[in-house]
């Protein structure tokens, strides 16, 4: 089994405007965090449960948090980031709810990607074998998955919709022969392998201080 | 191959003396003269940006790193991390470590002699605190020319005064070390720290603080740093370093002269201590870490940090009961919250408290990497 890396690396970079303020959730060995620096002369923070991922993040002189993401970000004051990406972690943390709310207060633009246990080969797995899907995007068996919170695209809309996240873009994708992000525009919740999603935190926090 | 002399790059270590006139303490009380002894390796560059001060813990003293000679077979206590090619890399950085006020290796403290009396201060020696151990510092770093620390690191008290030293001095500091420390010591740490006053104060020989020239509390001293291993040690660490074996297999465990290996380890470090320390020193330095409280000094722990520059690398030991990571953490979401720069590690480990002063190759990479990048971000400013 191929393990894919770099994940929707192409467009976070993308959505993050030049010399903006970054948070990277379950920011691994800082790749991601390396590369908006580089490239968007971004100030970069991270958060990252793995002692490894932290030591290499000290050694790239990247700010790093080590511990659970839905530690401490209640600390953060409203709006203290331009951008908070949650890339390929939200099936695994523990509380998604709590931190997908924190993540609006905390920033302006939340970014939101994770593999859509939705798309096609992942549903006929199931409904086929009759077993749990193990396939380039879900790469583990069952007994040994991180992922606790697996969820399809309209999940996730129904998600914001249910807790009033203004969703401004969606785009979803499938990974290329190339490795990099191939937009699905048609039946993306059968057709793409993964959710990507750019929710507005400024509209949403504002909104909270109004009621 | 050339015979390599193991000591080749061994520092070779010398204790320097810096005098203040009229220093006055926090609570008022001022003192004529106060001496500070401290130790510097390596170079200042001509920039004067690559000093390192290095705050000791509550045993500790300015001799962290080297020898004095050739013979002497006991280097400085944090010599595992401070040296040629070490995280403190004594030739890239200019590494300061001073004693604190109220101690007894050098610095003004409790068995200095009071010059008004001609006889040792005692219990008369105003009461420190860190905020006052830090000011001193800050007048050994101007005397020795330096504008700005590039770091000031410490674990444990040491971690204190590199907290206190951020939050008095923002422009003096660009980075901040802070290992295995605290805001505020727990109740359980104060509990044991009172237990280990308790035993000297118990001391007949103490009297009242006045013993010098006399037999000391050696007996209540020894017992206090018993304590004090056992709370530097793991429950884990302490089972696989000394388990239920015996000292003397041979005897049988029936009796009081029986020991266990960590009975005899306890005594033993409580002898090797009463040597080199003065028991009204510990009661004041113990005082001192019990009363350091940045919440209630600044009103939250938010609002201390409100003010300070540096970039911080925060680490601790998920092993350590006595400064627990969730104090740590505690440090780091507020600087967190105040937007401020800094790095949290939570290494995992059995040594409890000890780690810091233990070789633990985790804590000399990520100390080396911080500082490395920090060197970079003031050479390119």
């Amino acid at each position: 089994m191929k393990v894919i890396e770099h994940i929707a690396y192409d467009l976070i970079i993308d959505a993050v405007p030049v010399g903006a303020k970054v948070l990277d959730l379950g920011c691994g060995n800082g790749d991601l965090l390396e590369r908006l620096m580089f490239q968007k002369a971004a100030h970069t923070y991270g958060v990252e449960i793995s002692s490894a991922g932290v030591s290499r993040c000290v050694e790239r002189g990247l700010y790093c948090y080590q511990g659970d993401i839905d530690e401490g970000l209640a600390d953060y004051r409203d709006n203290s980031f331009d951008v908070v990406i949650l890339n390929q972690t939200l099936q695994i943390v523990k509380r998604p709810a709590y931190v997908l709310c924190e993540m609006m207060r905390i920033s302006r633009i939340a970014v939101v990607s994770f593999p859509n246990f939705g798309y096609m080969k992942t549903r006929l797995q199931l409904l086929i074998r009759g077993t749990m899907p193990k396939n380039d995007l879900l790469p583990y068996e069952w007994y040994e998955t991180p992922n606790i919170h697996l969820l399809t695209i309209r999940d996730f809309r129904n998600f914001c919709a249910a807790n009033r996240f203004p969703i401004k873009s969606e785009k979803h994708f499938r990974i290329g022969p190339d490795a990099t992000s191939r937009p699905v525009q048609c039946l993306p919740n059968l057709l793409a392998q993964y959710g990507f999603f750019i929710l507005d935190g400024a509209t949403y926090t504002s909104s909270l201080k109004k009621m | 191959m050339p015979d390599v002399d193991q000591h080749a790059h061994q520092i070779i270590a010398r204790t320097s003396f810096f005098t203040i006139d009229n220093f006055t303490f926090r609570n008022g009380r001022r003192l004529p003269q106060v001496t500070i002894a401290y130790e510097t390796y390596g170079r200042l560059n001509a920039d004067r940006t690559n000093a390192v001060l290095i705050a000791h813990a509550l045993s500790g003293s300015a001799h962290a790193a080297g020898v004095y000679g050739p013979n002497d077979e006991r280097p400085g206590w944090w010599d595992l991390y401070i040296g040629p090619g070490k995280p403190f890399d004594t030739e890239r950085y200019f590494v300061i470590c001073s004693n604190v006020l109220g101690g007894c290796s050098g610095t003004t403290g409790p068995s200095s002699i009071n010059p008004e009396t001609g006889r040792p201060y005692g219990l008369d020696f105003p009461m420190v605190t860190i905020h006052d151990m830090v000011r001193a510092q800050r007048l050994l770093i101007e005397q020795l020319g330096i504008k700005r620390l590039l770091c000031i690191a410490g674990g444990s008290m040491g971690g204190m005064q590199a907290l206190k030293w951020a939050i008095l001095y923002p422009d003096m500091v660009q980075s901040v070390i802070a290992i295995a420390t605290s805001a505020s010591l727990s109740a359980q740490g104060i509990a044991l720290n009172e237990v280990g006053r308790q035993a000297i104060m118990n001391d007949p020989n103490w009297n009242n603080g006045d013993y010098y020239g006399g037999k000391g509390p050696d007996a209540g001293l020894s017992l206090a740093r018993m304590i004090g291993h056992i709370t530097y040690m793991s429950e884990q660490h302490m089972h696989e370093r000394f388990g239920r074996r015996f000292k003397d297999e041979e005897l049988s465990p029936n009796g009081l002269k029986q020991t266990f290996m960590i009975e005899s380890y306890l005594h033993h470090q409580g002898m090797k201590f009463v040597d080199r320390f003065d028991a009204n020193s510990y009661l004041y330095i113990t005082k001192a870490i019990d009363y350091f409280d940045l919440k209630k000094d600044y009103g939250t722990l938010h609002a201390a940090f409100e003010k300070v520059s540096s970039n911080f690398l925060v680490i601790s030991f998920t092993s350590d009961w006595l400064y627990p990571s969730s104090q740590s953490k505690e440090i780091v979401q507020s600087l967190r919250a105040n937007g401020k720069n800094v790095m949290y590690a939570d290494i995992e480990t059995d040594f409890g408290h000890d780690t810091f002063l233990l070789d633990c190759e985790p804590l000399k990479r990520i100390i080396a990497n911080f500082l490395k990048r920090e060197y970079e971000r003031v050479c390119a400013s």
